[in-house]
Parts: C-alpha cells; sequence; structure tokens
C-alpha cells in the first residue's frame, strides 16, 4: 500500500513537471511582433477627438526621471483633461527600456541612451506633432536630433537637457579649478563621487578626447577599439580613488557623502547641485562645466506603441513642453526647458540664462547620453564598440 | 454529564456522501487531489521558475537593444568562466559568506550556550525576546543605521578615533560586520535549540566518568550540537550569498547579487547564467550539510 502511494505521489510529480515545462515552453516562442506606425489604436484623428476620447481613459502610466511628474504641475493636467497622472521612477535607462517591455506604461522621459533602442525595438510609435501644438515652441537645437529621429521620422516630444557637470568642495578643492583632471590624476584618493553608469565611460572619453588629442576621438560614443581601450584603462586607474558610486536611486546619498566629507570631488547633475544649496547651512560647493566639455542628457518623452491610454499620453506630451509646465519641471529639476516660451515664466528670472537654454554654442562640447552602435557613423565603418561591449567593460571597471 | 452534540451524517444518496463514498473507494484520486495545490506550486510556480532561468541563461541579446534573442548558446557561461571579473566576484562573495558564517558562530555559541544552560528561566525568556527583536525591525532600516555607524564622522570611527585607528565606511570589513550583526539571529536560535536537545542525562553520564567540564564539552556536548551549527550556517551563509542591498548600501565592490541586479536590464542570459553559480555554490553547501545532519536539527 505505501508502495503504491509513493508510486502514484512520483507520477503526479512527474506529470506537473511535465506540464510546467510544457507551459514555460510555450512561454517562450513567438510574440517577436515588429515595426511602428504612427497610428495608434483608439487615438483620436484631432485635438478635439483626443480631448473627448481623453476622458473616457481618465488615466495615463508614465515612467519617468524621479520629479519629472510633480504634483505641482501634474495635478492641473488631471483638471484640465481628466486624465490621472501614474508614474513610476526608473532607476536608469536600463530600467526604463525594461519597463517599457512590459507593455504596462503608456510613456516614458527617455534619455538619449534608451531612445534609440526603444525604437529598435518598436515598443515606441512615431509622433504625430500636429496633435501637439506647442512642439513648435520647442528650441531647434533639440528637433530633428539623432536621438529622438530615424530617418526623418520624430519619435518623442524633446522634454529638456541638462549636463553632467563636476562638482568640488570648496575648502579642499582650490578655486578657479576649471578641468576635469582632479578625478582623473589621483590627487583626491578615495574621495571621488562617481556616476555608476557604463555611460561614464563616454566622460573618460571626453577627458582623453582633450588630453590624449593622438587617439582621435570624435564623438566620445563611437570609439573604436584603441579609444575604448584606452578610456577602459583610465577608469580602472581611477577605480581605487572613488569613494562612492551614485546613480539615479542613490543620487540623493551624493549630497550626504558631499556633506561629511567621504567625497570631495566629481560628478553631478544640477538637481544634486540644488539639493546641497538647499542644505542648511547650504554646502560651500562649486559646479562647473570644465573646459575639456562634459556628458549630458536630452531628454524625450515617447509613446508606448501599443498604449493603453494614448489620446491622455498625447495630452500630456502636449502638457509638459507647454511653457508654464515645461518651466515648472526644468526649475524643479535644474535643467534647460525645451519650450522657449517657458522662459519667460519661470520664477527665477534668469533661470534659461543660468542653464544657457537658447545658447547653442554653450552644448557644443555637450555630449549628450547615447547608445553606442558597432557603426561608428563615419568612415571607420562598423569597427565601434557596442551597448554591450560597454556594459561588460563597466562591470571589468568596478571589479 | 451532557453529551457532544454530533454533526448529523449527510443523508445517504446526497451528493456530497456520494462523493466522500468516490474518495474513500479511490484513494490515488484522493491523494492527487489533497497533493496537487501545494505540489503544483511547488513545481509550476518554484521549480518553473528556476526551470526558465535555466533557459534564459542559455539564451543570447541583440547587442544593440540588449533584447533577448531565442537562440541557443553557452556564450554565457563561457563569458562567466573565461572573464575574470565573474571569478573575482564570485570568490569574493562566498569568502564573504564564509567569514560572516564564522564570525556568527563564534559569536552565537556563547550566547546560545548561556541561554541554554546556564540562564535561570526568566533571564532565558528576556535573552530569546532580545535575540529575536531585531528580526522585528526593518531590514532596509538596519542598513542604513550600519551605514550611519560605518561612516566618515559614525559612531564606529568616533570609538576607535583615541587609538589613532580608522575604519573606512565602504571596506569589506564594515559590510563583513553588518552581516555578521544582521544574520547573527539566525545563527543563536538553531544552536540554542540544540543544546536546549542535549539531554542532562549524557553529561552526568560524562562526569559520572570521570569527564572534566571542558572534555565533557569537547566530546560530548559539541559533537552533538555539531549539526545544529551547520543548520544555522546554512541561514547565513546563504543571505550573504544572495544579498545585494547591503553591498550597494556599505561596499563599492561588487558582489554576486548586484552584479546580476545591475546585469538584468542591460543583459538577461548574462545575469541568469551567473545566478546560476549561487545555487550551485548552495546545492553543494546543502549537500554537504545533509552529510553532517544538519537538517535533523532545524
Amino acid at each position: 500500500m505505501k508502495g503504491r502511494k509513493a508510486r502514484v505521489a512520483r507520477w503526479a510529480v512527474f506529470g506537473l513537471l511535465v506540464a510546467a515545462l510544457s507551459v514555460v515552453a510555450a512561454g517562450c516562442g513567438g510574440g517577436d511582433e515588429e515595426g511602428a506606425s504612427t497610428q495608434i489604436e483608439g487615438l483620436g484623428s484631432t485635438i478635439e477627438e483626443i480631448q473627448a476620447n481623453a476622458r473616457d481613459e481618465g488615466q495615463t502610466n508614465l515612467v519617468i526621471w524621479g520629479g519629472y511628474a510633480d504634483k505641482s504641475w501634474a495635478d492641473q493636467f488631471t483638471q484640465e483633461t481628466g486624465c490621472k497622472v501614474n508614474t513610476k521612477d526608473g532607476a536608469g535607462s536600463d530600467d526604463m527600456v525594461d519597463l517599457m517591455a512590459t507593455g504596462a506604461w503608456d510613456g516614458v522621459s527617455a534619455s538619449g541612451d534608451a531612445t534609440l533602442r526603444l525604437i529598435a525595438k518598436g515598443d515606441v510609435a512615431p509622433i504625430n506633432f500636429d496633435l501637439t501644438p506647442n512642439y513648435a515652441d520647442v528650441f531647434p537645437g533639440l528637433k530633428d536630433q539623432p536621438y529622438n529621429t530615424v530617418d526623418g521620422v520624430g519619435y518623442g516630444v524633446p522634454h529638456g537637457r541638462g549636463p553632467n557637470f563636476m562638482v568640488f568642495r570648496n575648502d579642499i578643492v582650490p578655486a578657479g579649478t576649471d578641468s576635469w583632471a582632479p578625478i582623473w590624476d589621483g590627487s583626491y584618493p578615495n574621495k571621488l563621487s562617481i556616476y555608476d553608469s557604463q555611460n561614464f565611460i563616454a566622460d573618460a572619453a571626453v577627458y582623453l578626447k582633450a588630453t590624449q588629442p593622438d587617439l582621435n576621438i570624435t564623438n566620445p560614443y563611437e570609439l573604436d577599439d584603441t579609444q575604448f581601450q584606452a578610456a577602459v584603462d583610465l577608469l580602472k586607474q581611477q577605480r581605487p580613488n572613488i569613494g562612492k558610486y551614485w546613480d539615479g536611486v542613490t543620487y540623493a546619498d551624493q549630497v550626504t557623502t558631499f556633506k561629511s566629507g567621504e567625497t570631495v570631488v566629481g560628478t553631478t547633475w544640477p538637481y544634486q547641485v540644488n539639493l546641497m544649496a538647499a542644505e542648511k547651512p547650504p554646502l560651500k560647493v562649486t559646479a562647473i562645466k570644465p573646459k575639456e566639455g562634459t556628458t549630458g542628457w536630452s531628454d524625450t518623452w515617447m509613446i508606448y506603441s501599443k498604449a493603453a491610454h494614448p489620446n491622455c499620453m498625447y495630452l500630456w506630451m502636449n502638457y509638459i513642453i507647454s511653457p508654464e509646465a515645461n518651466a515648472k519641471v526644468a526649475e524643479y529639476f535644474g535643467e534647460a526647458p525645451s519650450n522657449e516660451k517657458a522662459c519667460a515664466l519661470t520664477a527665477d528670472a534668469n533661470h534659461c540664462a543660468t542653464y544657457h537654454a537658447d545658447d547653442e554654442a554653450w552644448w557644443e562640447d555637450i555630449y549628450y547620453w547615447s547608445t553606442p552602435q558597432a557603426d561608428c557613423g563615419d568612415d571607420r565603418g562598423e569597427v565601434c564598440k557596442t551597448y554591450e561591449d560597454w556594459r561588460a567593460a563597466w562591470t571589468e571597471v568596478k571589479g | 454529564m451532557t453529551s457532544v452534540p454530533q454533526a448529523e451524517p449527510p443523508p445517504r444518496g446526497s451528493p456530497g456522501r456520494r462523493l466522500s463514498t468516490f474518495l474513500f473507494r479511490h484513494d490515488r484520486i484522493r491523494l492527487g487531489g489533497l497533493l496537487a495545490g501545494p505540489l503544483g506550486w511547488l513545481v509550476v510556480i518554484y521549480l518553473g521558475s528556476l526551470f526558465l532561468l535555466l533557459l534564459a541563461s542559455l539564451w543570447d541579446t541583440e547587442p544593440f537593444t540588449s533584447e533577448v534573442v531565442h537562440n541557443w548558446t553557452l556564450d554565457n557561461f563561457k563569458r562567466i568562466f573565461e572573464e575574470p571579473v565573474y571569478r573575482d566576484v564570485a570568490w569574493r562573495t562566498v569568502s564573504m559568506a564564509v567569514y560572516v558564517t564564522i564570525a556568527d558562530a563564534v559569536l552565537a555559541f556563547p550566547v546560545a550556550y548561556y541561554m541554554a544552560r546556564v540562564a535561570s528561566p526568566r533571564t532565558r525568556n528576556i535573552l530569546v525576546v532580545a535575540v529575536l527583536t531585531p528580526l522585528w525591525a526593518s531590514y532596509l532600516v538596519k542598513a542604513y543605521v550600519w551605514r550611519t555607524m560605518l561612516g566618515e564622522e559614525g559612531i564606529i570611527n568616533w570609538l576607535l578615533a583615541p587609538f589613532g585607528l580608522e575604519l573606512q565606511g565602504k571596506s569589506s570589513l564594515g559590510l563583513w560586520l553588518s552581516f555578521t550583526y544582521l544574520w547573527l539571529p539566525f545563527m543563536i536560535l538553531p544552536i540554542y535549540a540544540g543544546l536546549e536537545r542535549i539531554p542532562h542525562s549524557l553529561l552526568e553520564a560524562s562526569a559520572d566518568l570521570g569527564g572534566r567540564s571542558l572534555r565533557t564539552f569537547l566530546r560530548v556536548t559539541l559533537p552533538l550540537v555539531f549539526p545544529a551549527v551547520v543548520a544555522g550556517s546554512i541561514f547565513t551563509f546563504s543571505l550573504t550569498l544572495g544579498d545585494y542591498i547591503l553591498p550597494t548600501l556599505i561596499a563599492d565592490e561588487q558582489f554576486i547579487g548586484t552584479v546580476i541586479y545591475t546585469d538584468r536590464g542591460s543583459n538577461l542570459p548574462v545575469a541568469a547564467a551567473f545566478a546560476m553559480v549561487p545555487i550551485a555554490v548552495m546545492t553543494l553547501y546543502l549537500f554537504v550539510a545533509k552529510r553532517l545532519g544538519a537538517f535533523e536539527s532545524l
């Protein structure tokens, strides 16, 4: 009797195992649809139609960089359109690309290192700019850029842009420092605060571009073997001097480590510079764009190609680049707004001047985050290091 | 004496009665029905997801979009074995788990021994509560407390300062201290339970045969409680092996968990392949632990 029961149990387990594996295997096949179209199912064809449809949808779900949909402007959007705004902070570009693949989100505020990947995967749809009238007021320098436009087709509305600054404590680093050298030459062992992302390889390349002209680096995201190796070597040399890494989730930690003196110099977003200034008493730090140039970001609102609430998402894309909302978000985060007319509406009248919103020359040596590809984009051909190589190298650099 | 009211048996021929008769006669179906729920959970949800993990580790990615491509390949495993960084990280994590386990065993033994053998029942209860209380506090709170304590201006450096010493907050030493603190209760409780279970008569017998306390401890207590120590070590070892939050907060070095966490978004197959490493280590560990009789002490 006992033996029989054991045999029954064994067969039951076996049966379930087979059933489970076939379910799993079924889930693995198929599901690889490709292609994107301008039209999204359920999207109205005129602004009036979209507004009417949006009332029925009643909500939109966004993947955002923390702080991009704060209540102080999102609530007004809900009042105007009837669309409730639900958000999820992305930990970084990889996380955002991941989240969009789940299909649960209507749109995303993607940086340049996520946009092209989203487009290539067909997760985002091209934009019909007739339905986002505020796009007309966007700075020309942000339109038709390689990170938001493919083959002349625009895939999103520009949100705003900013540089990655070098920040240092005034009591440690000499005043008048105007170069990235302090983070690369080992003069502050164990005291560096560094952005934890494979994108930071580009920061090394920016420094090498200026200091080792024989490497012929033209674009810090288009690195061939020799250039890439030089950047990785420089990063490995820097590694022991790093006091603490920070990223899209732990950025507030940077303020703490600067306050305690665990780190005294490093890379930062203007956002943390604002946070440091808001400390009581304010931290005595200086943030600069060093003479070698720097990396930066230009963010784009994109719509999911199978969005469940496309009408609300279109209204949001138009709203977030409206002069009022764009002014608010730019000041809140510490970035240059994308809408020219926003400059007249910022609480600090000088905001646009401070952040060089319309000073194209100032942005010339700022290299926006972008996804490295095998195709170098010049006559070198397909010899450049890919995103995957960057990713692997970053793991190696951290050791 | 009052009679206990008995439930009316369902009338003959009712559906419930017929079902129970049916199940009584067909014990295979009865057994199958009983086991379907828990076995379904174990096999479909638990083993199924592990199988999916193994499957994912054999896939490839598109280099640009990092989308998973369903091409069978062993490259992910090759990469993990060939690139020194993965070996370094795995080795670092396993050594950390070993050091934490040793430290916890050394710290937990006297505490458990005192609780089981020396303390009065009242003190023992207080101590059990004291050991359990930290488990009620959020993991994150404890992690951040340690981060603050280990900071440049934290209490540990303040204590060390008079001796001219300084602890680097981000060092592996700080991480080791934090892990040791976090998992200590998981070691104390099994050892305490193991010591409690040793019958007094054995110790008396040892004394009767002329064994002094040290000899009794070494020849009787220790061998009997050893499986309990191994049982506790399963917790401390596996918890350290899999943790990724504390390393992010306290150390700057990479551990298995942190590498999987960062690779997950950009290269799922490599992350899945690397996840096989702790699974393999733990399988081996559990195999040895079973041989040492740890499962009987759980």
